[in-house]
């Protein structure tokens, strides 16, 4: 069996399964934010009385990052109902906003704060759960009632994925980054070319990245219609956890020989930095090749590009330079925030590198305007600013504004096509 | 479901309908299950598409005059936030024929039971207009074009045959035993 395969075997209680059985899984965590979690306890509430228990209080995270710093009366009250909620029924992991436990963007504090166990099976309501593959767990987005029905459960209705390996080979160039290689993988099989499967990232250059770049790779998964994203757990996901006080952990590595529906196999180093263009993730484009779009706006942040990583690679290339453009620098997470101060290069924190280079105030952090959201939402569009952003998606209207086209990018790419003012290869400036 | 016929006028759309399209986030504020949101959600189904479009809720209506959505490749793709399926079953609509859905969208209009999530064979697409009439026989596996009578084959509904017939999660989890 495949490392999906046996982690899916295990929660359901069988000895093995395939690809298309249908299996009651035991979940692990559920993950639930202020977009999605007021409709999900309402779908509990209904369906198992006002009175109902969750199932384990201990295994529910709340972590509300969409809408909160708005005005919007309605985003208020949703984080109204998680705060209740989370009293009421003494979920202990609920990260209030206003309080020093607001974490920011769900996908990113998850891992941050140890929740996170390779092995084990994690559903979030929210499409991008899937990041959580890069710490070798099966991690995928559900729907509210899905939700609700774990929320009074524990379980989950799945079918088994089969599973399409990417092997990845090479070492990764400096001027190259995971999200080329999601952003690569993506146009090759375009926006559903993995539905209903599993993506397993393996190969030398998957081996050298760091945790937060297999984020990156898995949380762009869905990207391509996969049901989730994994990269099998090693040294580097081991002490990634350790550091984070995770402990007892039960890594899963798929068996040798184990069927796939497919291999694919890269090269890495012959890939180069690529955008995404308006108005799908599988939209490939090389920089070099597009170096006359000019741009109005650039955009660093999300769970997929606003990681410490991500920061400390657009730094480099910012440091004593001057964006052409507006640029916005949203920290995913408040652990990420307090980075961009202690993090230096050359004696310089990040946050001096930012400022100096004439990016906006640095945001608070949270998705801010990687999924558009209530008018005042910071950094969103309201124009037709052509958007270069190291998030996730850019379709129509995505960060906003419906005439805003947005490219996709890694945050070097970005960072490079804020100072030039229009889509740069990094290369130019590194 | 077993005997159910829809008659209506179909909206005809493209490819990979994302769920910014069906449902754009500024609206995510609203909560499904509270009733007068519900509704509100209907009114602003596929508000995300381009103007272009003809108006899927006219302005001042709640409902949409369109029963049934036809798509082509990728319908749904994007978020998992189920507002997408919610939004468009609160509009009126009951079923989308589409070539094929995006995991999270077929998955979320079948735990709502909030429309029948169709394949169909053929790029209906391509076939269709908007605004016209459709007979859409959902047991039967197929969908009549009323203006040429022609009949387009739709798959079958395969493993998730049984929650849709159920009628969502709750129901068939209910009917096989696994909750009370
Ligand atoms: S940062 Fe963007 S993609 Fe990530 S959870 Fe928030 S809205 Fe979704």
């Amino acid at each position: 069996m495949t490392i999906t395969e046996k982690i899916l075997a295990a929660a359901s209680g069988k000895a093995s399964v395939e690809p298309g059985d249908n299996i009651w899984a035991d979940v692990n965590v559920l993950l639930t934010h202020d977009v999605c979690g007021p409709g999900a306890i309402g779908v509990f509430k209904r369906e198992f009385g006002e009175k109902a228990r969750v199932w384990n209080p201990d295994r529910i995270v709340i972590i509300p990052d969409h809408y909160i710093f708005t005005k919007d009366e309605k985003a208020r009250r949703n984080i109204d109902i998680l705060r209740a909620f989370a009293a009421e029924q003494g979920i202990k992991h609920y990260y209030d906003v206003g309080t020093p436990s607001y974490k920011g963007v769900c996908h990113v504090a998850l891992p941050e704060e140890g929740h996170v166990r390779p092995g084990e099976v994690i559903v979030g309501t929210d499409s991008h759960t899937c990041t959580r593959g890069a710490l070798g767990a099966f991690a995928t987005g559900i729907g509210n009632t899905d939700a609700g029905f774990v929320l009074g459960t524990g379980k989950i209705l799945l079918r088994v994925p089969a599973t399409l390996r990417f092997v990845l080979n090479g070492r990764l160039p400096g001027y190259l980054m995971a999200k080329d290689i999601i952003l690569r993988i993506i146009g090759d099989i375009g926006v559903d070319g993995a539905s209903y499967r599993a993506m397993e990232f393996a190969g030398e250059a998957v081996a050298g990245l760091n945790a937060e770049e297999r984020m990156t790779i898995c949380n762009m998964a869905i990207e391509a219609g996969a049901k989730n994203g994994i990269v099998e757990p090693d040294e580097t996901t081991i002490s990634y956890l350790t550091e984070r006080g995770v402990k007892e952990l039960r890594p899963v590595i798929g068996d040798p020989g184990a069927k796939v529906e497919r291999v694919t196999e890269y090269d890495v180093d012959s890939f180069e930095p690529c955008v995404a263009e308006p108005h799908l993730p599988s939209n490939y484009a090389r920089a070099r090749d597009r170096n006359d779009v000019k741009i109005d706006r650039a955009y660093l942040g999300s769970c997929t590009g606003g990681k410490i990583t991500d920061f400390l690679a657009a730094a480099g290339i910012m440091n004593g330079r001057k964006v052409a453009v507006e640029t916005y620098i949203v920290p995913a997470t408040a652990e990420v925030a307090s980075s961009l101060d202690s993090e230096k290069i050359g004696g310089k924190s990040l946050s001096a590198i930012f400022r100096e280079a004439g990016c906006m105030d640095i945001a608070p952090p949270s998705c801010a305007a990687c999924l558009g959201g209530p008018a005042d939402t910071f950094g969103r569009t309201h124009g037709n600013e052509v958007v270069i952003s190291s998030t996730n998606r850019n379709f129509v209207g995505r960060m906003g504004s419906k005439l805003a086209p947005i490219y996709l990018a890694s945050p070097l790419t970005v960072a490079a096509s804020a100072v030039n003012g229009r889509i740069t290869d990094p290369r130019e400036l590194l | 479901m077993k005997k159910d016929i829809i008659k209506g006028k179909v909206y005809v759309l493209g490819d990979n309908i994302d769920t910014d399209l069906i449902i754009p986030a500024c609206y995510l504020n609203l909560v499904p299950t509270i009733p007068e949101e519900y509704e509100k959600l209907g009114t602003y189904a596929m508000a995300g598409l381009p103007d272009e479009y003809p108006p899927f809720v006219r302005p001042g209506e709640s409902k949409s005059e369109y029963a049934i959505v036809i798509g082509g490749k990728n319908f749904g793709c994007g978020s998992s936030r189920e507002h997408a399926p919610v939004a468009m079953g609160a509009a009126g609509v009951r079923a989308v024929v589409a070539e094929s859905y995006a995991r999270i969208f077929f998955r979320n209009a079948i735990a709502t039971g909030e429309l029948y999530p169709c394949e169909s064979v053929d790029r209906l697409c391509d076939a269709f207009r908007t605004g016209e009439d459709a007979e859409l026989d959902v047991a039967g596996s197929s969908i009549v074009q009323l203006r040429t009578g022609r009949r387009f084959e739709l798959r079958s509904l395969g493993s998730a045959a049984p929650v849709i017939e159920a009628g969502g999660i709750f129901q068939y989890a209910r009917k096989t035993g696994m909750i009370g």
